[in-house]
């Protein structure tokens, strides 16, 4: 087995005031190396503070995360941004791109908080990363200059950047008409054909169907876990949608 | 670390994606760097002036001015108030070593009939070694001898203040003025020296022989001060040294009792002139030091709306692997690259400002160079001390809050 993340009663615990919020309450999880994983639920659920942990942005209140084989419990500020540089890379929903900067410096960013230097070459990682989300022709244009899909890319380039062990995203398509989400959807799915290991934070059903198993959150328990019976395919639903002609708009 | 180079150009970068805000921010510093420069600058200029003075006064000047006898703390009273003679005078010529001139000084006032009107004004009786010891020049004419002060000849020399009033379009060689009542014939005018560091003018002067002063003006037989200079700034000390063991040999003073006399030399004279200006100098920098400070106020404003309005950026940075020690530099790298900016327009303004000055006013402004390299260290210093605060609001930001951040 090749757990790229494993995660024992993981549980998380917010203090509002007096009030104790228990968002996690013992999440046991493995992903292997090359899965596609959904993580869905309601909001509440607390599948963005799960995505928060295994993001290393937020520490647990308790248990085990071992990332890439290496327990993650007790490291300091600066290890946990070294390994968000290095093992992680996220796309957010707002596609939290750099403004007046462009595609290239976007996707250079974590380059440059790279302390290992193991990218000889950070501007060749970044022109390779934006070819493989199929945008190697407008690397020179600012996010406002974009349109919401292409941002998107651009997010997924940034994050294939540091060639990290993971790509978190959390609902990446939260701000995209259907035809341009499930376009995000095929890059996804496209860098998962090639070994990457892919979470998908989404609240929607059709979208979690692109992934290969999905885990259903329910008041920070994981309520169902199970492999995708009949995957949906993107590059396919989306040729569909040019025969249409109707989805135009981006 | 990050590498110094790419902080900067980043900083630099996100500092033009704002590029009025900024030059406006660093306006402040510009104004502040600039007003201390050429403060400093019209004050070191004023301290100029006023040493210049001092130095026209002589060259290597020593002033022996009269002071009551005392003996062992006990003064002898009036009586014994003790001025000098030309016998002291001749003395110090036979036996002094290291001075180059002594001249006694006699002093008379007066009023001044001759030529077109009269005026009231100072006479000094001098020896002509006094010319040399007090750097006069003689603009037309010829300065009078030994010999005229030997045989008391009733010859005048005419400060240049003194000739303007007396003859304002006529040439005073040659004429006949009358100090109080005595007549005397011009046979110079002196070339005009300007204030004194003090503020008077040394121009309003008339230089006879002391002889003659003493003896046709003054009577008595007691000299006012001496005026010497000694041979080289470096014996200076030594000269009045020796002047003053002469001089209580002349005065027959026993050991112990103490000087009937006082030595003073130029520098003491400077001193106390130039202290009244380096003050000035100094109230006029910190004044202007104050705008600085609230230059650099206006650079910890705009840091802190920055850190704000840049909430998402700096959640960005930080979910991409930045450690809260590099979003510090990078806000004080930003908040010192405006402060040294600012510092550079403003020693480049100062310069200019300094040149316009002195091109076009009266005013007289020198730019040391210590004051560039300094007010650049200050005002990289202010940058780092105002950028500080806000950098390390920006720095403790937790990754989910400022992504979150609208």
């Amino acid at each position: 087995m090749n757990a790229v993340i494993e995660t024992k009663k993981l549980t998380k615990t917010f203090h509002m005031g007096d009030v104790a919020v228990h968002a996690l309450r013992g999440i046991d999880l493995v992903v292997e190396k090359g899965e596609f994983l959904a993580i869905m639920g309601a909001s509440g659920s607390g599948k963005s503070t799960l995505m928060n942990l295994l993001g290393c942005l937020d520490e647990p209140t308790s248990g085990e995360y071992y990332l890439d084989g290496k327990s993650v419990a007790g490291m300091s500020k600066n290890e946990y941004a070294d390994i968000r540089n290095q093992k992680i890379g996220f796309v957010f929903q707002g596609f939290n791109l750099l403004a007046r900067t462009s595609a290239l410096e976007n996707v250079e960013l974590p380059l440059f908080y790279d302390r290992t230097r193991r990218i000889r070459n950070p501007k060749a990682a970044a022109l390779e990363a934006l070819e493989r989300v199929g945008l190697g022709t407008r690397v020179k244009h600012h996010p406002n200059t974009l349109s919401g899909g292409e941002q998107q890319r651009v997010a997924i380039a940034r994050a294939l950047v540091n060639q990290p062990a993971i790509i978190l995203a959390d609902e990446p398509t939260g701000n995209l008409d259907t035809r341009t989400s499930i376009d995000v959807l095929s890059v996804f799915q496209e860098l998962n054909d090639q070994g990457i290991t892919v979470i998908l934070v989404t609240h929607e059903r059709d979208l979690a169907q692109y992934a290969k198993r999905i885990i259903e959150m329910r008041d920070g328990h994981v309520l169902r876990d199970a492999r995708v019976g009949n995957r949906r395919i993107a590059s396919v639903d989306l040729a569909e949608f040019h025969d249409d002609g109707a989805y135009e708009l981006e | 670390m990050l590498q110094i180079r790419n902080l900067f150009k980043a900083a630099l970068k996100s500092l033009l994606k704002n590029s009025t805000r900024s030059l406006l921010t660093s306006l402040g510093i510009i104004i502040g760097v600039s007003a201390v420069i050429v403060m400093v600058a019209i004050g070191e200029g004023a301290q100029t002036v006023i040493e210049e003075g001092i130095n026209s006064l002589g060259t290597n000047l020593i002033i022996v001015f009269p002071g009551v006898s005392q003996s062992g703390g006990v003064s002898r009273g009036a009586g014994s108030f003790n001025r000098f003679t030309f016998d002291d005078v001749e003395k110090i010529k036979k036996e002094a070593t290291l001075l180059r001139g002594i001249s006694p000084v006699v002093r008379a006032g007066g009023q001044i009939i001759g030529g077109s009107g009269n005026w009231f004004t100072s006479v000094y009786g001098v020896s002509p070694e006094y010319f040399e010891i007090r750097n006069w020049e003689i603009d037309k004419g010829a300065f009078f001898t030994e010999r005229d002060d030997r045989s008391s000849k009733k010859v005048a020399l005419l400060g240049a203040t003194v000739a303007k009033q007396l003859f304002p379009d006529e040439d005073p060689t040659g004429q006949q003025i009358r100090i109080r009542n005595t007549p005397f014939t011009v046979i110079g005018v002196l070339k005009a020296k300007g204030q004194s560091g003090m503020g008077a003018d040394q121009d309003d002067v008339i230089l006879a022989p002391s002889t003659t002063v003493l003896y046709r003006l003054r009577g008595g037989r007691w000299v006012d001060m001496l005026n010497a200079s000694a041979a080289s700034a470096a014996t200076n000390k030594r000269a009045q040294e020796e002047l003053r063991s002469i001089l209580r040999e002349a005065h027959r003073l026993n050991e112990g009792d103490d000087d009937d006399f006082t030595i003073r030399d130029q520098e003491e004279i400077a001193e106390t002139a130039s202290e009244t200006s380096r003050v000035m100098t100094l109230l006029l920098g910190s004044i202007a030091a104050v705008s600085l400070i609230v230059g650099g106020i206006g650079i910890m404003n705009i840091m802190l709306v920055s850190v704000t309005e840049r909430t998402r950026e700096i959640g960005i940075r930080l979910s991409v692997g930045a450690r809260s020690s590099d979003v510090l530099v990078q806000f004080l790298t930003e908040a010192i690259v405006l402060s040294l900016f600012g510092g550079l327009v403003g020693i480049i303004l100062s310069v200019g400002i300094s040149y316009g000055l002195n091109r076009f006013t009266d005013l007289h402004a020198i730019i040391n160079p210590h004051i560039i390299w300094i007010s650049f260290l200050f005002s990289g210093a202010v940058g780092v001390f105002f950028g500080f605060y806000p950098a390390r609001k920006a720095a403790a930001l937790n990754p989910i809050d400022a992504l979150r951040y609208e």
